[in-house]
């Protein structure tokens, strides 16, 4: 038996303690990684609960990350809880084994703590990483402070290792501001946070010998097709079980988590969406503009980035005049990719918003108050014109001539 | 001459890899393409011959997945030793040997890779390699005879 871990009712936590926390509390029995700037003390605090004696499963340590996810899809198919934690370039090394992982129906749990991708080569938070994983078919949630980072990663395991999900599932959070900066977290206790999670119940588990079964089958144009469907199938269908355990949490915790998360947005007539610790900074620049200069200013935010919440962005948003869309990475020759997503959901409203886009706080650039409040301010001269002012697709905090893309056709 | 239906009470090879025609749909495909390799419970099945197991249609034993073969090797029983060197060496488990005696090619699964011609150590060799279309007959109507010694 594991050794008991002390904890206190309040700790002074960062977000990448609070998730090393979480995966102590849940009990793993496979933990394969390797570590990676700024995701690195999650798995070296996991390694020392294990050699403490405070987990009783195996951490591997491995060459790669390609080779810690692969050790993890090994470990879940072979019937074990397991998780494993990386940032950046390590993500992209893994992104070949995140789809076998999603493909197989391996409810492995990866922690991403977001960093830039290079080159140039950037240790800092931005959204690149969490953003190359959107296609690949893992329920991804966002953690915007460290308590949040603690929270998502026990209902990461909930979520995923549910019957009718079988999916594996991924908990953001931003490199350096969240995952470095101590804040106060709640943790419940050992025992409330297992029993919340519950004991893993494996499916197809290859180390049932009664039934034995084949991993990684090859399936042609007659047969992929129909794989695949299903599997988005299942990802679609995993979002009112999402909705279920986050209503279990708040049983357990007394904190009530959403799928979209929405901020003085009941009368709000412009709105900024974003993801990450930038949702926090826009919150309070809403709060100060309304009280300053009277303007009807709210927040939408995104905590299940996939599935992505169509519906639900749609109704939080429908009624306001005009959004700004945050991007927190390198659009690569388009607009942003939230910014689309949002867009369309958008664009099957009856009064359809007008809709712009920043990128934004790229390599861990500093994304202030009074940016945010200059966001809204634009939006709400959009609003009050009746249409898009300025180019669709802004950079925010560049330094160097304004730099943007594409005028509006209507108005 | 080998007897094309050797252990043919098993379920080795009985259909073709499935394709076009009344496949599952989206919402019949197993969840994560996981196959069950068994129909029923298989504890203690590594104890049991092949031909006993009851391999499902899921497994590639039950099927015929041989037809990109352009050679095929063919064994001679009057030469063999059965020595089980190509036994061994078989990469896809396609010498079908019972009892050390040496029965022949399984030919739903050979791909004809021709290792087993390569480590036979009997003169003339026990299994060569024959276009697909040679009937067997007329393959060991052809069969080399002992090579004598070099002289020195």
């Amino acid at each position: 038996m594991a050794e008991k871990y002390d904890l206190q009712e309040r700790e002074v936590w960062d977000g990448n303690f609070a998730a090393s926390q979480a995966l102590r509390q849940a009990q793993i029995d496979v933990v394969a990684a390797y570590p990676i700037t700024p995701s690195t003390p999650i798995v070296e605090n996991y390694g020392s609960y294990v050699a403490n004696g405070y987990v009783d499963g195996e951490f591997v340590m491995v060459e790669s990350e390609h080779a810690a996810m692969s050790g993890c899809v090994g470990a879940s198919a072979a019937g074990g809880r397991v998780a494993t934690a990386t940032s950046s370039q390590g993500f992209a090394l893994m992104a070949e084994v995140l789809y076998q992982a999603s493909g197989m129906r391996l409810p492995i749990v990866l922690n991403v703590v977001n960093r830039a991708l290079a080159s140039p080569l950037n240790v800092r938070g931005d959204h690149a990483d969490m953003y190359l994983g959107r296609d690949s078919g893992w329920i991804q949630l966002d953690a915007f402070n460290a308590q949040e980072a603690y929270d998502m990663a026990l209902c990461a395991f909930r979520i995923g290792e549910n019957h009718a999900v079988r999916l594996p599932v991924m908990v953001h959070q931003d490199g350096f501001i969240t995952s470095h900066t101590a804040q106060n977290v709640y943790p419940l206790s050992d025992e409330v946070a297992y029993n919340f999670v519950g004991d893993f119940k494996p499916v197809d588990d290859m180390l049932d010998f009664s039934k034995p079964v084949t991993y990684g089958a090859q399936t042609e144009e007659d047969w992929h097709f129909e794989h695949k469907a299903r599997q988005h199938k299942a990802l679609m269908d995993s979002r009112p079980i999402i909705d279920e355990v986050f209503a279990d949490f708040e049983k357990v915790s007394g904190r009530k988590y959403n799928r979209v998360e929405s901020y003085d947005m009941e009368d709000a007539e412009v709105a900024i969406v974003a993801l990450g610790t930038t949702v926090e900074t826009a919150r309070v620049a809403a709060k100060e503009l309304r009280a300053e200069e009277g303007i009807k200013a709210g927040v939408v935010a995104i905590r299940c980035f996939r599935p992505f919440p169509f519906d639900l962005v749609r109704d939080s948003l429908e009624n306001v005049k005009a959004v700004a869309v945050l991007d927190r990475s390198s659009p690569g020759g388009a607009m942003g990719a939230f910014f689309n997503e949002v867009s369309a959901a958008l664009y099957t409203t009856p009064n359809r918003p007008l809709v712009t886009n920043f990128i934004y706080g790229l390599g861990g650039r500093d994304f202030s108050i009074s940016e945010a409040k200059r966001i809204f301010k634009e939006q709400k001269a959009h609003a009050d014109a009746g249409y898009i002012t300025t180019d669709i697709q802004q950079f925010s905090g560049l330094r160097g001539p304004h730099l943007g893309f594409f005028k509006t056709k209507r108005g | 001459m080998q007897d094309l239906n050797l252990l043919a009470n098993d379920n080795r090879g009985q259909h073709q890899l499935e394709s076009g025609g009344n496949l599952a749909g989206w919402h019949e495909v197993t969840q994560g393409s996981i196959l069950p390799s068994f129909e029923g419970d298989a504890t203690n099945i590594a104890h049991m011959k092949a031909e006993e197991r009851t391999y499902s249609n899921h497994n590639s034993y039950t099927a015929t997945v041989a037809s990109w073969r352009v050679k095929k090797p063919v064994f001679n029983i009057d030469v063999c030793i059965d020595c089980q060197n190509c036994w061994v060496w078989c990469p896809d488990s396609s010498i079908l040997s019972r009892d050390k005696q040496m029965l022949g090619i399984d030919y739903d699964h050979c791909k004809g890779c021709e290792v087993c011609v390569e480590v036979c150590p009997t003169n003339p060799k026990s299994l060569l390699m024959f276009s697909e279309y040679t009937p067997l007959d007329e393959a060991l109507s052809q069969w080399p005879e002992k090579k004598k010694k070099e002289e020195k």
